[in-house]
């Protein structure tokens, strides 16, 4: 079951058919990834300094929202708010996700700029497992900050599989 | 078949911060899986959404196979003036989904 994804899409088209692909799309997914191999929390550190250029990661003013208990880890909702002023000089460049237990440690990297007006974004993640996410905020003056929480998960993504 | 679900304001004044959601219909395959014959289902998943406002960038995600099916994403943007709000998805294989939507700044 493959959804529909090629250039003909920006048509109006009508809810019922958006929403009818996007329960399909969800249907085909739903047997989660199941990896043989997990990441570490060394490859999760690495992959963090890789993104971080091996800077000072400082603490303070993220906030990464995710629910404690999951009891799905297909789909996880988490959010990163910034207390930044989101002004020309003084805003939030790029919040990266990582985790430390799925098959790889990158999640997402999100840019924004002085035109986002706040520093909030949200996905939905997968998660293979119990285990600590941590999002690292890049500064426009080059600094970076970091946050983690830990996040319980009783039904893995790949359990299904 | 249209594949892109977004949500923008129809309206807002001018320097009012609006919320945007955009999700699109993708099996995200991570390229982790095995398929019946225990070969290992080739990856492909969205790896870039851009959203322009005027053919200006205001956001972009790079994904990873940990984002799930179907990609649901929310920011925020400054309304600046009316005009569109253009959203593109671009999987592994290069394919793209565009989807656009029209706000009216007061």
């Amino acid at each position: 079951m493959t959804p529909e994804f090629n250039a003909n899409a920006g048509r109006r088209q009508s809810i019922r058919l958006i929403v009818a692909g996007v329960a399909s799309g969800v249907a085909g997914a739903s047997s989660g990834w199941c990896p043989e191999a997990q990441a570490t929390p060394a490859d999760m550190r690495a992959a963090i300094t890789a993104f971080s250029r091996g800077q000072t990661l400082l603490s303070g003013g993220v906030r990464l929202l995710v629910p404690e208990l999951v009891e799905n880890g297909n789909s996880v909702p988490v959010s990163v708010l910034v207390d930044s002023p989101m002004t020309e000089r003084d805003h939030v460049r790029r919040i990266a996700l990582f985790s430390e237990k799925n098959p790889q440690p990158q999640i997402a990297v999100f840019h924004l700029g002085p035109r986002s007006g706040r520093a909030d974004v949200t996905t939905r993640i997968r998660l293979a497992d119990s285990q600590r996410l941590v999002a690292i905020v890049e500064m426009a003056d080059g600094r970076f900050f970091q946050t983690g929480v830990e996040v319980i998960v009783t039904l893995a993504a790949c359990i299904e599989n | 078949m249209a594949s892109a679900l977004v949500k923008v304001p129809a309206r807002a004044m001018r320097g009012e911060l609006i919320e945007i959601t955009a999700m699109v219909a993708h099996p995200m395959e991570t390229g982790f899986r095995s398929g019946e014959n225990g070969k290992i289902l080739p990856r492909n998943i969205v790896q870039l959404f851009v959203c322009r406002y005027d053919g200006v960038e205001v956001f972009r995600a790079e994904f990873f196979p940990a984002i799930t099916a179907n990609p649901y994403i929310a920011f925020s943007t400054i309304a600046t003036r009316s005009g569109t709000l253009e959203f593109r998805w671009i999987d592994d294989r290069g394919a793209e989904v565009l989807e656009r939507a029209a706000i009216i700044v007061e």
